[in-house]
């Protein structure tokens, strides 16, 4: 007879998320009060939450909506920038307060060119989509390359591809200096507010997933022709997704560049982008708890490697081509499936004996 | 205004030459090898080695890199592609970033992190006039070995035998096989042609822009693949339009416009001619039948 | 004595003709001239229906004579080279599947397009998709109103799963459904877009006679229950003849008979179209 699949309670899934990135949160907290970390970890702590933002945020585009992009770190880096000029611009508010203005104003602005982009590349197809959502990451770059700004008792001051153009007091500060980046970030990011930040995207996304948009999002994924037929508009539908997923991007970027004192916009190039996808089809597509595990170890991985010192990313390097062969290859899966099914049986049947 | 142009073209065959690997081994096995931008930098590496350190005529140099590019890219293939045949585009794809990864940081342990001088293998050669621009002898040479390459890809995969099966293992593999024909050699092989040609890449672009670094093929490989977007995946003539589009953007961007928003305007002028011709210029449109 | 205003004149259409119960209500769908070329091949031409309220109409012709592209044609995958579609007496030039499913038309595949990495319930609420009343936000932030479309929602997939006897396949994914219970679920899915026509492209395809034979009940089942009106395309002639009240035979890309399943069993064209000419 025909072996039925049961579906597992996905509301049941939701809450061992928001267990994970509690434990998470309170075993680390508990390290660094009494002084039992690493300080190059405890450095690593919000960067590891805004890579699991940026994780289960890219997820929501290539495991829910089943679009693969690769030029997430464009939407990070709008965000991470608009924090910067956000959190200078409002110098006088407390901490918690800059540091919540900026995340938002950072969302909304990437959520905005995540809306903007999609209208173009949301048209395309499979890899045509992925080439030019990577050439949007590098123009996105490119333009924050050639971005000045600064600040004086006027109030903000902005130059495009020329520094001289900024017009400030020579009282003023320069906060975005073109390829040198933004200099004199004040650190305001904190690992609570980094963590909470991860349960509401966490929070939204799995409601969002969980509802009728979820369903015609994955819809569209499974079977653009039939979801269209059930009268569910596409477009409509991944662009929701894709400018959720854009402005989720750069709420973490604004957290990330806020836990720096200096930020260059090389530091959001393709290979931050691909570095995201890693966590992203490491941990399972469209698996949320998977993207947390992914980039919570993989982010802490290179550290752990240090040993290793030179080797260490060549070895990250084989780890990855190794675990894709071990997870896609059907005769690989296969004995991977008898040695561990061999081991259960060890494992009971020692059980048994004792 | 023609020394740009000529540049221009001259950049763009270079990068001609790298989207031919990139669409033959996308026409054949429907995967990006993004490994195939640092196949070029070891092509780079490689004929850098032979010349320095061997003390190897720059034609021989040559040579060695292609041989060492041709099995480099067969041994990728049979390790960390074949097994995945049957996989998602998506698995494949990863693969393909962990052996980027992996080729870039194996060059950085072997040759160090510092940029190597290229040295100039036309030194003996004066830089021709013509019309009043300057053509540097790199820019010819690889303007002429883009075109004979082309004519020479375009004869082998219309005339040939094997030329014709790796036609037909693009189309159907399934009924390739069903014709007898071996598809893994098809596959190999066009794996090999292409990565020859990165080597040939490899040192024009080199010795065009004499810095070499474990990091070099990593952006003229994004922008080749662009270019190959930009023709249309899968097609010879289109990899070859694609490339000098691209170079010639690409130097007058940089020349009229901004050297910092160079690269912005190319993929600009690719987003925008995806957006008009969702295929490249060259592809073929898809119908998905219902 | 003044004249009456001069009126102007409308020409009404219809060689159609719909089944006596269905008489005086108007048709759900009306198609007229209807064709299209694919790249100078005319693979539908002239193709003329009308279908009444509650009416089971089987459209039957030799493999590629254009059955399934008149589906994608009335439901828009396709826009016509020629012609007109009416659906309850709108013209649907110009608008898109998703707009034409709205207005009333929902249809299943020949090859079979679940969303396979869902559950049957699943399936079933996404095509209740437009008549849930909550917005994302209300979604997002679990409002009272998700809640209770949800609980409606599902609810609404069982009563319908039921139907065919799946309600308890509803935590089930699409993928792991035998064929014939796949085929059932694509009917059970279009059926919850609450359309007044329902295309069904092969049924039957893949199922053994009983099968068929509770299908045929179930279509009936469907038709009085939802008083909806059904299209059909079989190669199954028990299945067409059982249970379709008219019936349209298409031979490359053209109509050759219309009428009653025994008008067309007699009818020498189509026989000849089935079997081909007798020579000698």
């Amino acid at each position: 007879m025909f072996s039925f699949k049961k579906a597992s309670g996905l509301s049941k899934k939701a809450f061992i998320n928001y267990a994970i990135v509690i434990v998470f949160y309170l075993v680390f907290q508990i390290l660094v009060s009494t002084g039992n970390i690493t300080s190059a970890l405890k450095g690593q702590l919000i960067p590891i939450t805004c890579y699991m933002i940026m994780a289960v945020s890219l997820n929501l585009v290539v495991g829910i909506s089943g679009e693969l992009s690769l030029g997430h770190a464009g939407f990070m880096s709008v965000g991470a920038f608009t924090a910067v000029i956000i959190s200078s611009a409002m110098g006088n508010a407390s901490n918690p307060a800059r540091l919540f203005v900026s995340i938002l104003v950072g969302a909304i602005l990437a959520g905005i060119a995540g809306f903007l982009i999609g209208i173009p590349v949301l048209r395309l197809n499979g890899d045509y989509l992925a080439i030019v959502t990577l050439a949007f990451g590098e123009i996105i770059k490119n333009i924050l390359n050639c971005l000045y700004v600064g600040i004086d008792e006027k109030g903000l001051h902005f130059a495009f591809n020329n520094p001289d153009a900024l017009g400030m007091d020579p009282l003023g500060k320069v906060l975005i200096n073109g390829p040198m980046g933004a200099v004199g970030i004040s650190k305001i990011a904190t690992f609570t507010g980094a963590v909470i930040l991860l349960l509401v995207v966490l929070i939204i996304i799995q409601n969002l997933v969980n509802s009728r948009t979820g369903r015609a999002i994955m819809a569209i994924r499974d079977n653009r022709i039939a979801a269209e037929s059930m009268g569910i508009s596409p477009m409509k539908y991944k662009m929701l997704a894709f400018t959720i997923s854009a402005a989720m991007a750069g709420s973490a970027g604004a957290v990330y560049a806020l836990n720096y004192s200096t930020l260059v916009p090389k530091k959001f190039d393709f290979n931050t982008s691909i570095l995201v996808l890693v966590f992203v089809v490491l941990g399972g597509i469209g698996n949320m708890t998977g993207s947390l595990i992914a980039a919570g170890i993989l982010v802490v991985l290179p550290e752990l490697l240090r040993k290793f010192s030179d080797y260490r990313m060549l070895v990250y390097a084989i780890v990855l081509i190794l675990v894709m062969l071990v997870t896609n290859n059907e005769k690989l899966k296969g004995r991977m499936d008898i040695f561990a099914k061999k081991v259960r049986m060890k494992i009971s049947k020692g059980g048994k004996k004792k | 205004m023609l020394a740009n142009l000529i540049n221009g073209i001259s950049l763009g065959s270079i990068y001609a030459i790298i989207a031919l690997g990139y669409t033959m081994v996308y026409g054949i096995a429907k995967m990006l090898n993004f490994a195939h931008g640092d196949v070029i930098m070891v092509g780079g590496y490689v004929s850098f080695c032979a010349m320095m350190y061997l003390g190897f005529p720059a034609p021989l140099a040559v040579l060695l890199a292609m041989i060492v590019c041709t099995t480099l890219g067969i041994t990728i293939e049979r390790l960390a592609y074949k097994p995945l045949r049957s996989a998602t585009s998506l698995a494949v794809l990863i693969t393909a970033i962990g052996m980027s990864y992996f080729l870039q940081n194996a060059a950085l342990i072997i040759w160090g992190a510092n940029p190597k001088a290229f040295p100039n293998m036309f030194k003996n050669f004066e830089a021709i006039e013509f019309a009043g621009a300057r053509i540097s002898p790199v820019a010819l040479v690889a303007i002429i070995a883009n075109v004979i390459i082309m004519v020479a890809l375009t004869l082998f995969t219309s005339r040939t035998k094997v030329g014709k099966a790796m036609r037909a293992v693009s189309e159907d593999k399934g009924a390739a096989t069903l014709m007898g024909i071996n598809v893994n050699f098809t596959i190999s092989l066009t794996f090999a042609i292409g990565s020859g040609l990165a080597a040939i890449a490899g040192v024009l672009l080199c010795t065009a822009y004499p810095t070499l670094m474990p990091t070099t093929g990593s952006m003229p490989g994004i922008k080749a693949f662009t270019a190959a977007v930009f023709g249309g995946i899968g097609s010879i003539p289109g990899a070859m339009i694609g490339g000098i589009l691209l170079g010639v953007i690409e130097i007058f961007a940089r020349a009229y416009i901004s050297s910092e928003l160079a690269d912005a305007i190319v993929f600009g002028v690719l987003i925008v001619v995806l957006i008009f011709r969702p295929t490249g210029l060259l592809g073929k449109q898809i119908h998905e039948k219902v | 004595m003044s004249k009456s205003p001069e009126v102007k004149l409308v020409n009404v259409p219809s060689p159609n003709f719909v089944p006596e119960k269905d008489l005086g209500k108007p048709l759900v769908l009306e198609a007229a001239h209807l064709g299209i070329d694919f790249g100078g091949l005319v693979a539908v031409d002239e193709f003329n229906i009308g279908i009444g309220a509650t009416e089971i109409c089987g459209l039957i012709g030799p493999n590629g004579a254009g059955k399934t592209t008149i589906f994608n044609l009335l439901t828009k995958v396709y826009e016509p080279t020629r012609g007109t579609i009416m659906l309850g007496g709108r013209d649907t030039h110009n608008l898109t599947p998703v707009q034409v499913n709205q207005m009333g038309i929902a249809r299943t595949f020949q090859n079979i397009r679940l969303f396979d990495k869902l559950t049957v319930e699943e399936n079933v609420k996404i095509g209740l998709h437009n008549h849930m009343g909550y917005h994302t936000l209300a979604g997002v932030f679990r409002l009272p109103n998700y809640w209770r479309e949800e609980k409606k929602a599902h609810e609404r997939a069982l009563e319908l799963l039921d139907i065919f006897g799946m309600a308890d396949l509803a935590n089930v994914t699409a993928d792991s459904l035998p064929y014939g219970a796949q085929r059932r679920l694509e009917i059970v899915r279009a059926l919850a877009t609450g359309p007044k026509l329902l295309l069904l492209d092969e049924p039957a395809a893949g199922m053994n006679p009983s099968e068929t034979e509770e299908l045929m009940n179930n279509i009936r089942k469907i038709r009085d229950e939802f008083q909806i009106a059904v299209l059909l395309i079989e190669h199954d002639m028990n299945l067409v003849m059982g249970i379709c009240e008219s019936i349209v035979v298409l031979n490359f890309g053209r109509i050759i008979a219309k009428g009653t399943p025994s008008q067309i069993q007699g009818n020498p064209q189509v026989i000849e179209a089935y079997l081909g000419t007798h020579r000698g």
